[in-house]
């Protein structure tokens, strides 16, 4: 029976690190196929993750929500940085984690609940073929897949031998979530998984996914571009823009006291319940820029309703506010020695 | 189980109809398709007669009478008429068809591996793989597929197991090709990243996740081509560069009988006939495979 892999670092240790994180995927044209532009999808990217929390990653389409979760299981290669998994790089030298053992401990699961199961498997058979691949016999993977359907709420002598078509958008995403246990993951990727399901089914699997974390010691990183479920899902959330981490911090810390003029612009284009908590930030207008040729220094300066000369130059670095350390911005205003203007007055 | 999930699971619901494989499905809808059971009841038919053709043929197709030369259809005794040489027709009709659907359908099968094979690894590992395979295959799309079997056959000799051969090389190319679009669009879907994040090697996904969901459309391209390699093979028969007389076979036959084509026209389009009945009934078949297949599920 596949188990858990053991805790190495204890429960200080983040179970993710990741430092640098950079993907550019270059854009072939032309005769030979010489690459003419770069698309930097992910230029740059810092976070932990600690063991058994849910960090929620938000940001517009084309942010690089989706390649920095591709990057963690190595569905791609990045171009440079580091990611630690328990504290262990990917390697095969001693000491290193191999491919197939962080693949084993990391799982994911798709936004597209249907272009993420194999039409021509029964659902059984798509559970299972996971733990066929690390050495269970057919028999004991079997039981695995059966005993996984039931725990994501689906009886294994209905759904068992059905296929993927003939199942509802909530139950073939529960059946991927089966999928994403069945090698008994530690981290679990959630690339807008429930972004495609109706309200009242998304709620259910929102609370199906609550409850498999407690039970199995889960940790998440969940991406959605839906705020209100980032904040009913994550004890951590990062916000992103053109493939760099503009705000990261403690998810009512965040959502109370924003501070990244993007954060705030976000936020207040969510739609409030409540008729008295009226938007009060204009929208940021337009599409944001194309990620092929990104804007110089702080890469939101184009949208920005604060931007100054220092904006376009300067990179600005993550920097922890004064009231949360764990609550960190990359803007200019945060920072006192950047020469903005209003420099430290979001401080 | 915990009882969260517990009490998630009474509101899930399975189908009512009990579940049926995607090729059951395929199955029943080609069965309620009129036109497509009556292609292959003509199809099973020709194939048994040519099976069984020692059974239920009335004479011997190599025994000819210089006295009964180019009788009509209806003569006593001879229910299709007699050839050049006084054969009966109806006999040399029914043994006919074992080399001319063996050389429809042979090469075709040998392309459909062939190419599925070249086809699958060319869309699946991508970049200059995929560059060296297809542009390779390209250059064979460069000439006519007629000019193409005509000059194989021409440079390796007359005979069944060489036209067979060109054939086959005619063939692959377009196989090869449908394969790889599928393949192409088949490993961009979600559920090959899936079976990676599994930890499972290239083989395998191949073996499992891609190959099933390839064959299909390319195994109902390829029944397509069964009756283009027939109109081939029974060209090359026809110009002297596949089957050798006296051998019973339906392009040979059109060729040697077309010096009648006045005396008994009728006689003379019989092979014919059996070329075009078999062709559009492949042709007609594989089209109602398509339309079953294609159904969204």
């Amino acid at each position: 029976m596949l188990k858990p892999a053991e805790d190495r670092g204890g429960p200080a240790q983040p179970l993710l690190t990741v430092r640098n994180l950079v993907k550019h995927f270059p854009v072939r044209g032309g005769v030979l196929g010489r690459t003419t532009a770069v698309v930097q999808a992910v230029d740059g990217v810092d976070f932990d993750v600690a063991k058994g929390e849910t960090l929620g990653i938000v940001g517009e389409s084309g942010c690089g929500k989706s390649t920095t979760a591709r990057l963690l299981i190595r569905l791609i290669e990045p171009d440079a940085g580091e990611v630690l998994f328990d504290g262990q790089a990917l390697g095969e030298v001693d000491g290193g984690l191999t491919l197939s053992e962080l693949r084993r401990q990391t799982q994911m699961v798709f936004q597209d609940s249907f272009a993420s199961l194999n039409p021509r498997l029964t659902i059984e058979d798509t559970i299972a073929f996971g733990p066929k691949v690390h050495g269970l016999a057919d028999k004991d993977a079997r039981a695995r897949a059966r005993d996984l359907l039931g725990k994501v709420g689906l009886n294994p002598d209905l759904f068992g031998r059905r296929y993927p078509h003939e199942l509802s958008g909530g139950q073939r995403q529960r059946v991927n979530i089966a999928r994403a246990l069945a090698l008994a993951p530690r981290l679990v990727l959630l690339d807008e998984s429930v972004s495609a399901l109706d309200k009242s089914v998304e709620a259910q699997v929102l609370n199906l996914l609550q409850d498999l974390k407690a039970e199995f010691g889960l940790t998440y990183v969940f991406i959605s571009h839906d705020l209100n479920v980032v904040r009913y899902m994550s004890d951590r959330v990062m916000v992103m823009y053109l493939g760099r981490v503009a705000e990261i911090g403690p998810v009512e810390e965040l959502y109370a006291n924003p501070r990244h003029p993007y954060t705030r612009a976000l936020l207040s284009a969510m739609p409030s319940m409540d008729p008295d908590r009226r938007t009060q930030e204009a929208p940021i207008a337009g599409d944001p820029p194309n990620p092929i040729n990104p804007p110089s220094g702080c890469r939101f300066h184009t949208r920005c309703p604060f931007a100054e000369d220092v904006c376009g130059k300067a990179v600005p670095a993550l920097t922890a506010t004064k009231a949360d350390p764990a609550h960190r911005v990359a803007c200019h205003m945060i920072d006192a020695a950047s020469g903005h203007s209003k420099a430290g007055s979001l401080a | 189980m915990t009882a969260a999930p517990a009490a998630n699971a009474q509101t899930q619901t399975a189908p009512a109809t009990a579940s049926r494989g995607y090729w059951a499905g395929v199955g029943r809808r080609l069965v309620r398709n009129r036109l497509a059971m009556v292609c292959l009841a003509i199809l099973v038919l020709i194939v048994l007669a040519a099976i069984f053709a020692p059974y239920i043929a009335p004479h011997d197709p190599y025994r000819g009478s210089m006295i009964r030369r180019l009788r009509p259809i209806g003569t006593d005794g001879y229910p299709l008429g007699t050839d050049e040489l006084g054969r009966d027709m109806l006999t040399r009709l029914i043994y006919g068809g074992r080399l001319s659907l063996f050389i429809g359908i042979v090469p075709v099968l040998n392309a459909f591996v062939i190419g599925t094979a070249l086809g699958v690894v060319a869309g699946f590992v991508g970049g200059k793989v995929n560059m060296a395979i297809m542009r390779t295959i390209d250059v064979f799309y460069a000439f006519p597929s007629v000019l193409l079997a005509i000059a194989i056959s021409g440079a390796l000799g007359a005979g069944i197991f060489n036209s067979i051969i060109s054939l086959t090389v005619v063939f692959i190319p377009p196989i090869a090709r449908v394969a790889e679009s599928v393949t192409t669009q088949v490993r961009n879907l979600d559920f090959v990243d899936a079976a990676r994040a599994s930890g499972a090697g290239s083989f395998t996904i191949i073996r499992v996740h891609v190959l099933g969901n390839v064959m299909g459309p390319v195994f109902v391209y390829a029944t397509s081509l069964v009756s283009v390699s027939m109109i081939l093979a029974a060209g090359l028969s026809f110009l002297g560069l596949g089957v050798k007389p006296p051998e019973p076979e339906w392009g040979l036959m059109l060729n040697t009988l077309r010096t009648a084509i006045y005396s008994q026209p009728y006689v003379a389009a019989l092979p014919g006939a059996m070329i075009f009945a078999v062709s559009i009934c492949f042709n007609l078949f594989s089209d109602a495979l398509r339309s079953a297949m294609d159904v969204k599920v």
